[in-house]
C-alpha cells in the first residue's frame, strides 16, 4: 500500500508550475482550449471525473513548468467560477489562488445573439461584464446580454 | 464631436445632445446650406426604409452635399457575397461620411471600427436608431419649451421597441416621470427599470391608460405588432386597449403633444390627426433638422 501510494505521488507531485483544481469536469476541454494548453510542449497531466463534494464531478490540471498571469487565467473564470490555483515552486505551495471574472472577455464566448453581428462575420467577439456573481455579458457589438447558462465557448 | 460616430445614444453626452438640439433649432429657421459643398456621404441601406433613407437625404442635400449609395441590399454587392468588412473598407475611399442602416445587430458598431470615417447608426435591427432618439428629443424639446421634469407616457409594445429604449435611456437624464402602459406580454424590461430605479426616477406600470393621461407632457405611441403575440387570440382581445382616440384627449394638458416613431397601423385613430396635440407628422419633418445638425456636427462643420 504505501509503496502505491509513493509511486502515485511520483506521476502527481510537480516541481515547480501551477495545479489547477475544482475545474468542473464538463468544463475541462474548455478550460484545455481557453488556455491553449493543447498547443503547450510542457509536460501536463490531466485527471478528470474525480469525485468532488462541492462539484459533484470535478479536474484537475497540473502544468510543469508554465505560470500564469492573472489576466490569461482569469479568462477561465467563465466555465470555471470556482477553479482554484497553486503555484508550486520545489514541491511545495507557494501561492493559492482564486481566478476571479474580468470586466472584459475578448475573443473567447459566442454571443448568444443570432441576429448579431458576430455571429454572421468574421470578428473577434468582445463583452463587458456586467455581473459576476451570476455572470452576465453584455456584447461591444449588439449590446445584448449572453448569461451563464447560455455562454459557449468558441 | 468632430469624427465621433453615432451608433448608440449612450455614445454621446447629455451636454452633446444638447448641442445637437440647439443646432438643430437654427438649421429649422435657415435649413438650405452650402457647407457640406465639397463632401460626399454614402447611405448605405441593407434593408429598406424609406423614410429614415430620404430624412437623410434630404438634409445632406439642403447642406450642400452630395449622396452616393444603395437603398436595400439587392442593389448593392452583397448579393454576389461580399462582407459587411470588404463593403465598408471599400466606400470608405468614396466619402466624408457613413450612415448605414442594416437588419444584423452591432454591425455600425462593427462599421465604425473599420474605418477612419464617421459612421451614423441608422438601425441595427432591434438594436439602435439614435438619430430617431435625437429627433423625439427635439420633439420634446420644442413642443414643451424644455426637457426637465417632464411626465412622459409610454404606450404599447414597450418590450422589444427600440425607440423607447433609447428614448427612455436619454430621457433618464432630465429628471422625467414615466408611465408604461402595455399588455403583460409587451411590458418594458427590467433592466430598464432597474436603470430607472438607480437613478431615482419615478415610473409606474399599467395595463390601461387610466388616469394617468391627465397628468402627461408627452405620450409616446408605439405600435403592437401582431408577431409579438404568442396566442393569435390575447392579440385580438388586447390591441384596441392600446389604441388612441380623439375623444381620450380631452382633459388632457393644454401643453401635452402625442408622438410616434411611424409607421402607424391602428394604435392612433385618424380621427386624432386634426387634433392641434398630434405632432407626429411634425415629428417626422423635425428629422430633416436633426440630421442636419448631426451631419455637420460630425463633419466638424459647426
Amino acid at each position: 500500500m504505501l509503496h502505491m501510494k509513493d509511486k502515485k505521488l511520483e506521476v502527481s507531485a510537480i516541481e515547480n508550475g501551477t495545479v489547477i483544481d475544482h475545474i468542473p469536469a464538463k468544463a475541462l476541454f474548455k478550460v484545455i482550449s481557453i488556455l491553449g494548453l493543447d498547443k503547450l510542449d510542457k509536460q501536463i497531466t490531466f485527471g478528470t471525473n474525480l469525485n468532488s463534494k462541492k462539484l459533484g464531478k470535478k479536474a484537475i490540471v497540473k502544468l510543469t513548468d508554465t505560470f500564469f498571469i492573472d489576466k490569461e487565467i482569469n479568462k477561465i473564470a467563465l466555465v470555471a467560477p470556482q477553479a482554484k490555483l497553486n503555484i508550486i515552486r520545489n514541491y511545495k505551495v507557494v501561492e493559492k489562488k482564486v481566478v476571479e471574472v474580468p470586466e472584459e472577455i475578448i475573443g473567447i464566448a459566442k454571443c448568444m445573439n443570432p441576429k448579431c453581428i458576430t455571429n454572421n462575420e468574421k470578428i473577434v467577439t468582445r463583452f463587458l461584464v456586467v455581473s459576476r456573481r451570476e455572470v452576465k455579458l453584455k456584447c461591444h457589438y449588439c449590446e445584448k446580454i449572453t448569461d451563464q447558462e447560455h455562454i459557449e465557448i468558441i | 464631436m468632430k469624427n465621433k460616430s453615432l451608433v448608440s445614444i449612450s455614445d454621446y453626452s447629455k451636454d452633446e445632445y444638447l448641442r445637437i438640439l440647439s443646432l438643430a433649432d437654427e438649421f429649422e429657421k435657415h435649413p438650405n446650406h452650402t457647407i457640406l459643398r465639397d463632401k460626399v456621404v454614402a447611405t448605405l441601406f441593407f434593408e429598406p426604409s424609406t423614410r429614415t433613407r430620404l430624412s437623410f437625404e434630404s438634409a445632406v442635400l439642403k447642406l450642400g452635399g452630395k449622396v452616393i449609395g444603395f437603398s436595400d441590399s439587392s442593389s448593392s454587392s452583397v448579393t454576389k457575397g461580399e462582407t459587411l468588412y470588404d463593403t465598408i473598407k471599400i466606400v470608405s475611399n468614396y466619402c466624408d461620411l457613413i450612415v448605414i442602416r442594416h437588419p444584423l445587430e452591432g454591425a455600425a458598431r462593427f462599421a465604425s471600427e473599420l474605418t477612419n470615417i464617421p459612421v451614423i447608426n441608422a438601425g441595427d435591427g432591434a438594436n439602435q436608431h439614435p438619430t430617431q432618439t435625437l429627433l423625439d428629443l427635439y420633439s420634446i424639446l420644442k413642443t414643451q419649451g424644455t426637457l426637465d421634469n417632464l411626465t412622459v407616457l409610454m404606450v404599447g409594445d414597450l418590450k422589444y421597441g427600440r425607440t423607447v429604449h433609447s428614448l427612455l435611456m436619454a430621457m433618464s437624464q432630465f429628471q422625467t416621470t414615466f408611465h408604461f402602459i402595455s399588455p403583460d406580454e409587451l411590458k418594458m424590461p427590467e433592466e430598464y427599470k432597474y436603470y430607472l430605479n438607480c437613478l431615482g426616477l419615478k415610473y409606474s406600470e399599467q395595463k390601461d391608460f387610466g388616469n394617468n393621461i391627465a397628468t402627461a407632457d408627452i405620450i409616446y405611441m408605439t405600435r403592437v405588432q401582431k408577431e409579438r403575440f404568442s396566442d393569435p387570440i390575447e392579440y385580438e382581445r388586447t390591441k384596441n386597449a392600446y389604441v388612441l382616440k380623439n375623444r381620450m384627449l380631452e382633459g388632457t394638458k393644454e401643453n401635452m403633444k402625442v408622438l410616434h416613431p411611424l409607421p402607424r397601423v391602428n394604435e392612433i385613430d385618424q380621427d386624432v390627426d386634426l387634433n392641434p396635440k398630434a405632432y407626429y407628422f411634425t415629428q417626422a419633418l423635425n428629422g430633416v433638422f436633426v440630421r442636419q445638425a448631426i451631419i455637420s456636427s460630425i463633419l466638424g462643420l459647426k
